[in-house]
C-alpha cells in the first residue's frame, strides 16, 4: 500500500479520537449544568458551559468532518491499489496461472471481493477508531462519576461480547453457504445468457425457469438460515442495555437516597452506559463483518500470492535470430502429476523461412504443441529452441513479439477495427496496416463498411461475422511482422480460395517468416515444405505431402477419406452474415 | 435505463414513486406480516422511549423525595422498576421479532424478483441479448439486487423504528414544555436542510462511481477473458496502463461519494450536540426561573438526545434507499421489456394414425400426449389434424437486421418435404441470417416476403411449436453445466437412457463418452470447458438428434472436429437426415455433394442455384468456389 494512504489510514482514526473525546466530555459537562449550574441558580455558569458545549461541538464536528473525508480517501486508495496490484499480477500471469484459477472466478476475485473488502475497509477504519475509544472514555467516565455503579459493567460486558462471539461464530459458516448458492445461482443466469439461442431453440424457457427457481430457492433458504442468526444480536444489546439501565437507577437510586450521590450524576452515568454497551456493540459488528469477509479477503490474497509460472530470465536474450524451430525430445502434460502426457517425445525441426503443416490427432494436442514455441506453457521434458536458442533463455516480450499466433478461437475486443489491429504493432502506419489486411483478405471487407477501419466492434467483436474476425486476427497477427507464423486451424472459416490467396501474399510478403499451419483438411497443408502427422501425442511422421502419402498410414487414411465423398472443403466461407 | 430526469440527486417523484409502487406490490404480498412488523416495531420504540421518560418519574416520585430519610422504603421503586423490566422485555421481543419478520419477508420479495426477472429474461427475444452486453444484464442479477437486499433488510427496519421513535418521541416532549420543543424544532429544521442538501451531493457522486465501477468491470471482465490474446501480442503493460486511467477516475468518483456519506453523520450528530447544549441552556433558564423541574429537564434532555439519533439515521438510510430504488428500477425495466411477440395460434402436436370411424378404410390422425415421433398440425377450430410433411417454402424474402443495412434480397427457395438443400456462398453472404428467419429469432417485416411451413405462414405458428420442429446444430455450440447425459437430453427431456446413448452413437459421440471419468454422468463445465471444440460438437448433434426434429437445421456443425472422426459423422449425420428437410450451411463436399439443390448466396442475393453436377457444369461461382481456383471472388 502507497505511503500517502498508510498516512490517511492512521490519520483518520486520530481525527476521530478527537471526536469522540469531545462526545464523551459533553455528557460531563451536561451533568455540570444541572448540577452546579441550575442546582446553585447561577445563570452564567449555565451560559458559560453551555457555551463552552457548543465549541465542544464544533470541534467535534470539524474532527468528525475531516475524519470521514479522510477515510474515504483512505479506503478508496486501498481499493484503487488493490484493483491496481491485483490486475498488474493477473496480467503477468502464465496461461497455466490462469487455467488454475479460471477466468470466471478471476473476474469475481477482481470485482466482487475487492468491493467486498474495500467496504469492510472503511467500516473498519471507521468504526474501529471510534468503538474502542468510546468504549475507554465511556467507561473512564462511569468510573469518574461513580465507581460503585460502574462496578455493573462487569457483568454487562461480558455477557455480551459472549454472545456476539457465539454468534458470530456460528453464523459465519452459514453465510460462507449462502454465498456458494450465490455464485451458482448467479452462473446458472450466466450460461443462460450466453447460450439463449441453444435455450430458444430447444424450446427449454419454461425448463430453465424452474431450474432458475430451485436454484433462487436455495439461496432463499440459505440466506433465511443465516440471517436469523444475526438478529439475535440486537435484542440481546437492546436487554444488556435496557437491564443495565434498571440496575443502575436501582443502585444509583439508593444512593441518591443515602446521599452518597447527585441526581445530575445519575443522569450522566445513564447516558454512558448506553454509550459504552453501543460501542461494544459495534465492535461486535466490526468483528461480524470480518469474519463474512473473511472469505472474499482470502480469495484475493490467494491470487496476490500466486507465483507466475513463466517469467523471463534476469538475463535474457533480447533478440531472436531467425525463425528456426527446433523441439528437442520434447514431453508435456497439462498436470504435472498426470501419468499420461499430452506430447511424449517431440522432435521437431523446421528450417527458417519454411512452411510448415500439423496434421492429427485432436485439436488441443497440436494447440499445445505450438503454445510451447512462445512459451507459453514451459515443457515438462526436453528444449523448446526458437532462432537456435532455447526459449527459455529469451526475455518473453522480445520472444513474444517474433511469434505471432493465431488461436482457434478468435477473440477481439471493444474499440474500432483499428485499435483491434494495433495490437500487433502500436506504431503501425496506415500503410503497414492496409498491406497486412490485404494480405489477410480483410482489408475488401473492411472497406465496405461504412465507417472503414474505424468501424466500432461490439464486446467480442459481435458485429463482424466468424470468418471476418478471423481475417482480423489474421492480420492482426500479420502486422507483427514476426519470425513464425502459427496458424491454428485459423483459416477454417475461411474459403479455400481465399485461404490459398492468403497462403501466397504471405510468402509474397513474408518471406522469410516460417509458418506453422495447424489444419484439418489436407488441402491446407499440401503445399507445405514439411508436414508433420500427430498422432496420440506423439510424431507419427513427417515430410512432404508425396512423401506422406506414399509412406505414412495415416495421412493416406486422413487424405483419402477427404477426397471421396469425405470432407475435401467445397470452398465455401463457414458463416453467414450476422 | 435511468430516464432523462434521473440525473438529479433526487430523482423525479414519478419514477420513484412507481418504482415504490411496484415494489409495494411485491411486498403487498405478507399485507398480514407488515401489520404484525408494524406492530412490533412500535412496540419496540415504545419501550426505547419509556426507557428514556422512565428517568423522570424515577427522579422526581422516588428517588428525590427520599433523600435524606433515614429508612426510606424502596419498595415502590423496586416494584416500578420490575414494570419497566417487563416492559423492557416486551421490547426486546419485538425488535427481535420485528427483524425476524423482516428477514423472512424480505428473501421472499427478493426470490419473487429474481424469478420474475429470470422468467422475463426467458421470453425476451433475440434481439434483445444481441443489443445488451451480458456483464450489464449479469449486474441486474447481482448489484442491483444486491442494494435491494440491503435495503429491505436494514434500511427499511431502520426507518420504520425511526420514525415510530421520532413520532413517541415528539409527542412525550411536547407533553413536558412546549417551548422547549420549539427550540428542538428549530434545530431540526436547520439539520434537515443541511441534510438534503448533502444528500443531493452524495446521490450524484455515488451515480458517477457506480458508472465508473461498471466501466472497470467491463473492461476487467474483457480483458481476463481474452488474456490468451494479450499474452500472445505482449499488450499487458498496455492494459496496465488502460486500467490505470479507469482505476483512477474510479478512486476519484468513489473518494467524492464516500467523503459525502461520511460526513453526514458526524455533521447530524454534532449538530445534535449543539442541539442539546441550547435546550440546556434554555432549561436551565426555565428551572432557574422556577418554571420547570429538574427531573422535567433531565428527561426531556434525555429526549432531545434521543430524537436527533433517529433523525440522523433517517437521513442516512434515506440515501442508501434511493439508490436501492434506481436499481430496482433498473430492474423493473428488464421485467417490463416486451417478450418475444408470438401471434401463433397453430400448433404442432405428436400424432398417430388410427382407424377413422365414420370410413373403415381410412385413417386419421389423433393427437397423443406421448412421444410418437410422428407430427401434425393443430390448427384451432379444426378438428382434423394435418400431418407435418416438412415442406418450406422462402417467398421472396428480403429482410435486414437494421433498417438500413439489407442483407437478404429476394430470397426463394423451396424445399420439398426430405429434400436437402445446401447453402453456400461467402462470408456475410446472408446464410445464418436466412436459418436465423426461419427458426423467428428474427421476425420478416411486414410485406417483406414471407416464409411458410407446409403453406402455413411462419407467423402464424406458436413460435415454440415451430422450434420444437426445427432441429439445429449451431456454430457455436452451447452447452450447460451438467453431465454429459443431461446435456443430451435437452434435446427431448423425455428421452430414456436408451434413446439418449442411441442418439449419442449415431453422432458418434458415444465412444469418447465413454473413455470420460465418468462415462455419461460425467459433469461438463459451463460452455463445455473440458472438452474438445470437436467433442462439443458431437454431443450438440447427439442433442439435435435426440429431439427426431422433422427438418434439421445444419449451421457449420462439423467444422472443428478432427479429421478422422469427421467422416464417421458423416455417415451417421446422413442417416439422421434420411426422411427430414435438411438445410444445411458447411463446407464439406460430402454434405453438399448429395444435396437435392445447393443454392449460393452472394451478398444476400441468390446467384446460382441447381444440384452439384448442374452448378459445375455452368462453371460459374460454384465451380469456382469448389475448384478453389485463386480468382478474386469478392
Amino acid at each position: 500500500m502507497e505511503r500517502k494512504y498508510i498516512a490517511y489510514t492512521c490519520l483518520s482514526p486520530l481525527t476521530m479520537l478527537g471526536e469522540v473525546a469531545m462526545e464523551t466530555v459533553i455528557p460531563y459537562i451536561m451533568a455540570l449544568i444541572i448540577d452546579v449550574g441550575i442546582a446553585n441558580r447561577d445563570i452564567n455558569y449555565v451560559l458559560k458551559t453551555g457555551l463552552l458545549m457548543i465549541g465542544c461541538a464544533c470541534l467535534s464536528l470539524a474532527c468528525g468532518v475531516a475524519g470521514g473525508r479522510l477515510a474515504a480517501v483512505a479506503s478508496q486508495g486501498f481499493s484503487h491499489n488493490l484493483r491496481r496490484n491485483l490486475f498488474t499480477k493477473v496480467q503477468g500471469f502464465s496461461f497455466g496461472n490462469v487455467d488454475k484459477f479460471s477466468t470466471a472466478s478471476l473476474i469475481t476475485r477482481l470485482t466482487t471481493d475487492v468491493t467486498n473488502t474495500q467496504n469492510v475497509y472503511q467500516m473498519v477504519i471507521r468504526m474501529s477508531a471510534r468503538a474502542p475509544f468510546m468504549l475507554i472514555a465511556g467507561a473512564v467516565m462511569a468510573c469518574i462519576i461513580n465507581m460503585k455503579l460502574a462496578a455493573l459493567f462487569i457483568i454487562a460486558i461480558p455477557v455480551l461480547v459472549i454472545a456476539i462471539w457465539l454468534i458470530g461464530s456460528v453464523a459465519y459458516p452459514r453465510f460462507s453457504i449462502m454465498l456458494e448458492k450465490y455464485d451458482k445461482m448467479n452462473n446458472t443466469v450466466q450460461e443462460n445468457l450466453i447460450a439463449i439461442r441453444a435455450v430458444k431453440a430447444f424450446v427449454r424457457g419454461r425448463y430453465e425457469d424452474e431450474k432458475f427457481e430451485k436454484s433462487a430457492d436455495a439461496v432463499r433458504a440459505a440466506q433465511v438460515r443465516a440471517e436469523k442468526l444475526i438478529v439475535l444480536l440486537m435484542p440481546i444489546m437492546q436487554i444488556t442495555v435496557y437491564v443495565s439501565i434498571i440496575a443502575a437507577l436501582w443502585f444509583g437510586g439508593n444512593m441518591i437516597v443515602a446521599g452518597t450521590m447527585k441526581a445530575g450524576e445519575l443522569i450522566s452515568f445513564l447516558t454512558y452506559v448506553t454509550q459504552i454497551l453501543m460501542s461494544l456493540m459495534m465492535l461486535g459488528m466490526i468483528f461480524v463483518m470480518l469474519v463474512l469477509s473473511r472469505a472474499s479477503i482470502h480469495r484475493i490474497c490467494e491470487v496476490l500470492d500466486e507465483k507466475s509460472d513463466i517469467q523471463s530470465p534476469s538475463v535474457g536474450l533480447k533478440t531472436v535470430a531467425d525463425g528456426s524451430i527446433d523441439f528437442e525430445h520434447v514431453s508435456f502434460s497439462y498436470n504435472k502429476k498426470s501419468e499420461t502426457s499430452v506430447l511424449n517425445d517431440i522432435d521437431i525441426h523446421i528450417k527458417s523461412g519454411q512452411v510448415a503443416g500439423i496434421i492429427g490427432g485432436t485439436g488441443s494436442s497440436k494447440t499445445t504443441l505450438v503454445s510451447l514455441i512462445p512459451r507459453l506453457y514451459d515443457t515438462l521434458s526436453g528444449t523448446v529452441k526458437v532462432g537456435g536458442r532455447d526459449v527459455r533463455a529469451y526475455d518473453l516480450v522480445p520472444l513474444r513479439d517474433s511469434v505471432a499466433m493465431v488461436l482457434q478461437k478468435n477473440v477481439l475486443f471493444s474499440g474500432t477495427i483499428r485499435d483491434n489491429l494495433k495490437w500487433g504493432n502500436r506504431n503501425a502506419t496506415e500503410e503497414q496496416i492496409v498491406a497486412a489486411c490485404r494480405a489477410a483478405d480483410a482489408d475488401s471487407f473492411i472497406s465496405s463498411f461504412p465507417k472503414g477501419y474505424d468501424t466500432e466492434l461490439g464486446q467480442g467483436g459481435v458485429n463482424v461475422s466468424g470468418g471476418q474476425k478471423q481475417r482480423l486476427c489474421i492480420a492482426r497477427a500479420l502486422l507483427k511482422n514476426p519470425k513464425i507464423l502459427i496458424l491454428d486451424d485459423s483459416t477454417s472459416a475461411v474459403d479455400t480460395a481465399t485461404e490459398s490467396r492468403i497462403r501466397a501474399a504471405l510468402k509474397d510478403a513474408h518471406p522469410e517468416t516460417t509458418k506453422i499451419i495447424i489444419a484439418q483438411r489436407i488441402s491446407s497443408v499440401k503445399d507445405a515444405d514439411i508436414i508433420f502427422v500427430l498422432d496420440d501425442g506423439k510424431i507419427n511422421g513427417y515430410g512432404t505431402h508425396e512423401e506422406l502419402l506414399s509412406h505414412n498410414e495415416i495421412y493416406r487414411e486422413v487424405y483419402e477419406s477427404q477426397q471421396t465423398g469425405g470432407d475435401a472443403d467445397i470452398g465455401t466461407s463457414a458463416e453467414g452474415g450476422n | 435505463m435511468p430516464g432523462p430526469g434521473q440525473r438529479k440527486g433526487f430523482s423525479k417523484p414519478k419514477n420513484t414513486r412507481g418504482t415504490i409502487k411496484r415494489l409495494i406490490g411485491y411486498m403487498g404480498k405478507y399485507k398480514a406480516l407488515w401489520i404484525v412488523v408494524f406492530v412490533a416495531v412500535i412496540a419496540s420504540a415504545s419501550a426505547g422511549i419509556a426507557g428514556s421518560y422512565i428517568i423522570k418519574p424515577a427522579l422526581n416520585n422516588y428517588i428525590i423525595p427520599l433523600i435524606g430519610h433515614q429508612h426510606p422504603d424502596m419498595s415502590k421503586f423496586a416494584q416500578m422498576l420490575g414494570v419497566m423490566l417487563i416492559v423492557f422485555a416486551v421490547g426486546a421481543l419485538a425488535t427481535w421479532g420485528n427483524s425476524r419478520l423482516m428477514v423472512f419477508i424480505s428473501t421472499n420479495v427478493l426470490y419473487n424478483i429474481r424469478t420474475d426477472l429470470f422468467g422475463k429474461l426467458e421470453t425476451l427475444p433475440i434481439k434483445y441479448y444481441d443489443a445488451h452486453p451480458h456483464g450489464e444484464i449479469m449486474s441486474r442479477f447481482t448489484n442491483d439486487t444486491d442494494t435491494l437486499r440491503d435495503m429491505l433488510n436494514q434500511s427499511v427496519p431502520q426507518l420504520m423504528s425511526s420514525v415510530v421513535t421520532v413520532v413517541g418521541v415528539f409527542v412525550m416532549m411536547l407533553v413536558l414544555s412546549p417551548i422547549l420543543t420549539f427550540v428542538v424544532i428549530l434545530c431540526i429544521f436547520f439539520m434537515m436542510l443541511l441534510a438534503a442538501k448533502i444528500g443531493k451531493k452524495s446521490a450524484n457522486a455515488y451515480r458517477d462511481q457506480q458508472k465508473n465501477l461498471g466501466t472497470v468491470n467491463g473492461y476487467i471482465e474483457e480483458l481476463i477473458d481474452g488474456q490468451r490474446i494479450v499474452k500472445v501480442f505482449n499488450h499487458e503493460d498496455e492494459s496496465i496502463s488502460e486500467f490505470a486511467v479507469l482505476n483512477d477516475n474510479l478512486c476519484a468518483s468513489g473518494t467524492t461519494a464516500n467523503t459525502y456519506a461520511n460526513i453526514l453523520m458526524p455533521m447530524m450528530g454534532n449538530l445534535s450536540h449543539v442541539q442539546y447544549a441550547l435546550v440546556a441552556i434554555c432549561g436551565a433558564f426555565l428551572v432557574i426561573s422556577g418554571r420547570m423541574d429538574i427531573g422535567t429537564i433531565a428527561a426531556f434532555l434525555q429526549y432531545t438526545r434521543s430524537f436527533s439519533q433517529p433523525v440522523t439515521m433517517m437521513s442516512q438510510q434515506f440515501n442508501s434507499i434511493l439508490n436501492a430504488l434506481a436499481g430496482a428500477e433498473r430492474i423493473f425495466a428488464v421485467i417490463d421489456e416486451t417478450p418475444e411477440v408470438d401471434n401463433g395460434t397453430i400448433e404442432l402436436v405428436n400424432a398417430y394414425e388410427a382407424d377413422d370411424a365414420s370410413a373403415s378404410q381410412r385413417k386419421r390422425l389423433v393427437q397423443s400426449y406421448a412421444f410418437t415421433g410422428e407430427w401434425a398440425w393443430k390448427k384451432p377450430g379444426e378438428n382434423e389434424l394435418e400431418k407435418l410433411s416438412g415442406d418450406v417454402v422462402f417467398d421472396h424474402v428480403t429482410f435486414g437486421y437494421e433498417s438500413d443495412k439489407t442483407v437478404l434480397f429476394d430470397v426463394c427457395m423451396h424445399a420439398l418435404p426430405g429434400q436437402k438443400i445446401a447453402l453456400v456462398g461467402s462470408t456475410g453472404s446472408g446464410k445464418t441470417t436466412t436459418t436465423n428467419l426461419l427458426t423467428r429469432f428474427y421476425d420478416i417485416p411486414e410485406g417483406s416476403g414471407s416464409i411458410t411451413y407446409d403453406g402455413i405462414p411462419l407467423n402464424n405458428i406458436k413460435k415454440d411449436d415451430l422450434r420444437r420442429s426445427l432441429g439445429m446444430v449451431l456454430q457455436d455450440t452451447h452447452l450447460f453445466t451438467g453431465t454429459v447425459r443431461e446435456n443430451i437430453r435437452y434435446g427431448n427431456l423425455e428421452a430414456s437412457t436408451v434413446q439418449v446413448e442411441e442418439a449419442a452413437k449415431l453422432a458418434n459421440a458415444d465412444t469418447f463418452i465413454r473413455h470420460l471419468e465418468n462415462g455419461y454422468d460425467t459433469v461438463i463445465s459451463g460452455d463445455g470447458g473440458n472438452l474438445s471444440q470437436g467433442q462439443r460438437q458431437l454431443l450438440a448433434i447427439a442433442r439435435a438428434a435426440v429431439a427426431d426434429p422433422p427438418v434439421l437445421i445444419l449451421d457449420e456443425a462439423t467444422s472443428s472436429i478432427d479429421t478422422r472422426t469427421e467422416s464417421l459423422v458423416q455417415k451417421g449425420m446422413d442417416g439422421l437426415m434420411k426422411g427430414r428437410t435438411v438445410f444445411v450451411i458447411a463446407h464439406r463436399l460430402s454434405t453438399v455433394r448429395n444435396a437435392d439443390e445447393i443454392i449460393v448466396l452472394e451478398h444476400g442475393k441468390i446467384i446460382e442455384r441447381g444440384t452439384h453436377d448442374q452448378l459445375m457444369a455452368m462453371k460459374g461461382r460454384y465451380y469456382h468456389l469448389y475448384t478453389g481456383n485463386s480468382i478474386a471472388v469478392e
